[in-house]
């Protein structure tokens, strides 16, 4: 019951705050209950057991096809539901007490339904519910982004709502593809893992359903070419959605591919083409991406970027199809959702003080701001990959793990493809780097922007992130061992 | 009791209340409304509660009491019910467009006509005979002949009624013509006995198939297929927008009943690749143009009338799958889809009715800044929409989804695909009434928007709808299985 709860409350608090609780004061209590729930959830959780825990069937919507409404968690899941606990409560202390336009209580109303959205998402164990969750996200991103966003906000609402609805639409039909060939009678995942494994599906239709799946949630994650939708809507919308999109709603997709696309369908995602496929795609992510990121003068835009960038990784790992490969590929996921979204936060923070985030209007902001500045430092490096956070122990491994599958007979662009992609490290670096300078090095340009330093709800708020980077990067074990068994299992 | 009771019901309370409008001159007309709503909920109470379906082939085998015949009949019933709360709210903008003293503009009437629609079709969904078949469609069609053009004083009205009166003429024609072709091959009348020749059918299929065509193409025209839906934008956006709430729904789920009726034996013959092939190129086409056409509106009756169009591809999609699929089969996704689409189609309409009122306007600029004006109006409408665009977690979702499971199951990637962008384009239509109502700032002194309890708890209860039938669609469910 504890899964089902991390759902309602996050939905019964959105609830009150549309029928008049306090706004900032509700969703911050859920955002507490709901991390200490988790950890609850943790506590309970043992280690090294294979199937669901904690699982629970709410209510049957419909016996035939069978569709339930059921929760439950593996050492995958409970790793996304940890992510999505520190996320939601980092974004609800992010979330601002007064608006300027529109209604405070459509705000939080908004964020709560998001967050709900991701964690009814994550414990669902119904490819059902699984993807209905979500979509909840749908609506309310494209009334914050479009209301409450900064710089061209509209335009950006639209962009993303259109590509998300037409890749959850391609993943939809995918979906639909794979239930009917795995019999047609069953939405539980336990269930459809159990026929795919006893009644496999031919290699061709396998490849196709990957293929439509890997677009479907490849739009969902900003795979090359499909990524253009999210810079500019991260750049525009406020702080909040984009802490819990880049953060969050991101690694669904991922989630997806781990948990349903690849368990489900063993053959079609090795098969040669569609693996070329997806290291062309990800290269793009990595190189051409990595390049445009080097080229931004603006924070957000470039923060927006280079997340998209970051997917390439996780990509690889994915593709390494090999057991390293995965848990750096779950491991770079949770550290990546920490450091992008604490650095969204951030960028946030000095975008409400100076009303910009272009490079040119600040300089030396460490003087100024020294918590600000320790903290942006600490998530750069963090997203550059530098040893000690958490992120590079999982670039480590998706390396690692890429070149093993060569060593196992795998594809043998495979090398190639990583060799290119540690480029790709240089690259964050570079821009990572060059960012922090600009905005806290060196001397205040011309006309320089001033930011007052971190509060302590500010700070707080930092530590949400920041602990949980420090304490994987120095034993990265700790989720390892949790993940682990979980996508051996799953990945036989 | 016989499910033919309930129809009598209806037609008497019609009558009766009829009777009143003609004879008591100092009543409120808007009693006879309530009483309207009070009668259909009764007759609803006996359908749900009261119906002996047991009795075989009652009416010498002119009527079936089966699943679909009664869950049609329940649809008929509630829609009826919603568009007298909606016509009751409408009272003072239909008012304004009649001659006469105040009181005295045929409220009476426009409160009555409504019942003799849903007993028309409710008997449309038990008909299962070519001559009952055909009167029960033409009682339907000749009453929104008349509500139509109520409106006297308008000319969007009028126009609208001289459209749908020729084009209803002629689609009646074809679908005529189509039926005397069917009983000139088979020699009956009766659909399982055409059924029954049919399915032996060994001489030339031309004839059939030249039947076939007859009678899709005067079956498109009720279900506003393409290319036969020409009609639709301007007849919803002229009518009084209770009637066009009916017209949506009520006509649409009569067009499918009937559709579905007729195929049935068709589709057991030896032309039934014929027949899917035709539901899908239909269904492809009616995707493509209702979902492109509802891109570029700017008058919200415009929109719903290309986005029913739309909703008419996606279940023509399902019909055209032909073979259940996942557990679903085709008719029960359709009955689904219809009853789904009625809940989030009537709250749309609702809304509508509302803001027309106050605002003297249907177009999409007349609900910038809902959200500020009435935030519940505009939660409401923002469940409607994300139902139409069929959003999960709304009652939307289903009917979308198991249509394109069941395309899926069949086979049909390149109509998949055409759902699967015409579904991303309904993305952009609907919520650009989001964006009206929530990124764009209300006129200033837009009037106050004044609504009647009776039309708050209809609102009220079609938002839990939307919300409850999202995740728990069970109630709609009892044709589902194959």
């Amino acid at each position: 019951m504890i899964l089902a709860a991390l759902i309602v409350i996050p939905l019964l608090a959105a609830v009150a705050v549309a029928a008049g609780a306090p706004a900032r004061l509700t969703s911050l209590a859920a955002a507490v209950l709901n991390a200490v729930l988790t950890v609850a959830a943790l506590m309970a959780f043992k280690t090294g057991e294979v199937g669901y825990q904690l699982a629970a069937t709410l209510f049957t919507v419909l016996p035939s096809p069978d569709l339930k409404l059921s929760v439950g968690v593996d050492g995958l899941s409970l790793v996304m539901v940890l992510l999505t606990a520190l996320v939601s409560l980092g974004a609800a202390l992010a979330s601002p007490s007064t608006v300027a336009r529109g209604s405070l209580r459509l705000y939080h109303a908004s964020v709560l339904l998001i967050t709900a959205g991701a964690m009814g998402a994550f414990v669902s164990t119904d490819l059902f519910f699984f993807y209905a969750f979500h979509e909840l996200a749908l609506i309310p991103t494209f009334l914050m982004i479009g209301l409450f966003g900064t710089g061209d906000r509209r335009t950006a609402a639209w962009k993303i709502t259109i590509y998300l609805g037409l890749g959850s639409l391609i993943l939809l039909a995918g979906l639909a593809a794979l239930f009917l060939n795995l019999g047609g009678t069953t939405f539980d995942m336990a269930k459809l893992t159990v026929a795919a494994q006893t009644t496999p599906m031919a290699a061709g239709t396998q490849s196709w359903i990957f293929l439509t799946l890997l677009i479907g949630f490849g739009i969902l994650i900003s795979l090359f070419p499909f990524h253009s939708w999210a810079p500019q809507a991260y750049a525009c919308a406020p702080t909040p959605v984009a802490m819990l999109h880049a953060g969050v709603l991101k690694k669904f997709g991922l989630y997806g591919l781990l948990k349903v696309a690849l368990p489900l369908l063993p053959l079609g995602s090795q098969s040669a083409w569609v693996l070329n496929l997806l290291l062309f795609a990800l290269l793009g992510n990595i190189l051409w991406i990595g390049l445009v990121t080097i080229a931004q003068r603006e924070l957000d835009l470039m923060l927006g970027h280079s997340s998209v960038m970051h997917m390439g990784y996780i990509f690889l790992g994915i593709a390494s199809h090999h057991l390293i490969g995965l848990t750096g590929a779950v491991l770079l996921m949770f550290a990546h959702g920490l450091s992008i979204a604490l650095l969204f936060f951030l960028n946030g923070v000095i975008r409400s003080a100076a009303g910009t985030t272009h490079f040119d209007r600040f300089g030396g902001l460490a003087k100024q701001a020294p918590r600000l500045g320790l903290m942006f430092g600490l998530a750069t490096f963090a997203s550059i990959g530098l040893p000690g956070l958490a992120n590079f122990s999982g670039e480590l491994l998706v390396f690692f793990g890429a070149f093993k599958n060569v060593a196992a007979g795998g594809t043998l662009w495979l090398p190639l493809a990583t060799i290119l992609a540690l480029w790709g490290v240089v690259m964050s670096a570079v821009y990572g780097l060059r960012a922090y300078r600009s905005i806290f090095m060196g001397q205040p340009g011309a006309n320089p922007a001033t930011v007052p330093d971190l509060t302590t709800t500010g700070l707080l708020t930092a530590l949400v992130f920041v602990i949980p980077l420090l304490l994987l990067g120095f034993f990265p074990n700790l989720l390892l061992d949790l993940v682990r068994p979980a996508l051996a299992a799953l990945h036989g | 009791m016989p499910a033919y009771f309930l129809e009598i019901a209806i037609v008497l309370l019609g009558l009766g209340l009829l009777m009143v409008d003609a004879f008591a001159t100092t009543l409120d007309r808007r009693l006879l409304g309530h009483l309207g709503i009070a009668g259909v909920a009764a007759v609803l109470a006996g359908l749900v509660f009261g119906v002996d379906s047991s009795a075989s082939e009652p009416l010498w085998g002119f009527y079936a009491t089966d699943t679909a015949a009664l869950f049609y009949k329940g649809l008929a019933l509630v829609c009826t019910l919603l568009v007298l709360v909606l016509a009751l709210e409408y009272a003072p903008v239909l008012e304004s467009y009649r001659d006469g003293r105040p009181g005295r503009r045929g409220l009476g009437e426009f409160l009555c006509l409504p019942l003799f629609l849903c007993a028309g079709l409710m008997w449309m969904a038990s008909m299962t005979d070519l001559l009952g078949l055909f009167v029960a469609l033409e009682t339907v069609t000749i009453t929104f002949y008349v509500v139509v053009a109520y409106m006297r004083r308008n000319l969007g009205s009028l126009e609208a009624g001289v459209k749908y009166l020729i084009l209803g003429a002629l689609s009646t024609g074809f679908l005529l013509y189509g039926l005397a072709w069917l009983f000139g091959l088979t020699g009956q009348t009766n659909l399982a006995a055409i059924q029954t020749v049919l399915v032996d059918w060994k001489g030339d299929t031309t004839p059939l198939l030249f039947t076939m065509a007859l009678l899709m193409v005067g079956l498109s025209f009720k279900v506003g297929a393409a290319p036969f839906q020409f009609w639709i934008p301007d007849v919803y956006q002229g009518a009084p927008t209770p009637i066009t709430a009916f017209l949506s729904v009520g006509s649409k789920a009569a067009g499918f009943i009937v559709l579905i009726r007729l195929l049935e034996p068709l589709l057991a013959s030896p032309i039934r690749h014929a027949v899917l092939l035709m539901l899908g190129v239909l269904a492809g086409a009616t995707l493509i143009v209702g979902n492109l056409a509802a891109i570029s509106q700017s008058n919200f009756k415009r929109l719903l009338a290309y986005s029913s169009i739309a909703h008419a591809g996606f279940l023509l999609m399902a019909l055209a799958a032909g073979q259940p699929a996942g557990g679903v089969s085709p008719n029960g996704v359709v009955a689904l889809y219809l009853g789904t689409y009625l809940v989030m189609t009537m709250l749309a309409f609702a809304v509508l009715v509302i803001v027309r009122k106050a605002g003297g306007s249907d177009e999409l600029t007349a609900f910038n800044g809902l959200s500020q004006r009435s935030p519940f109006l505009a939660f409401a409408l923002v469940l409607a929409m994300a139902s139409l665009a069929g959003v999960p977690l709304t009652a939307g979702f289903f009917g979308k989804f198991f249509s394109l499971v069941l395309i899926a199951g069949a086979g049909q990637w390149a109509l998949l695909t055409v759902a699967v962008v015409a579904a991303a384009c309904g993305f952009y239509y609907y919520f650009k009434v989001i964006r009206c109502m929530y990124w764009n700032d209300p006129v200033s002194e837009a009037p106050p928007l004044v609504f009647s309890q009776l039309t708050r708890v209809a609102i009220i209860l079609l938002c839990v709808a939307v919300v409850v039938l999202g995740v728990y669609p069970k109630p709609l469910t009892c044709l589902l299985a194959p």
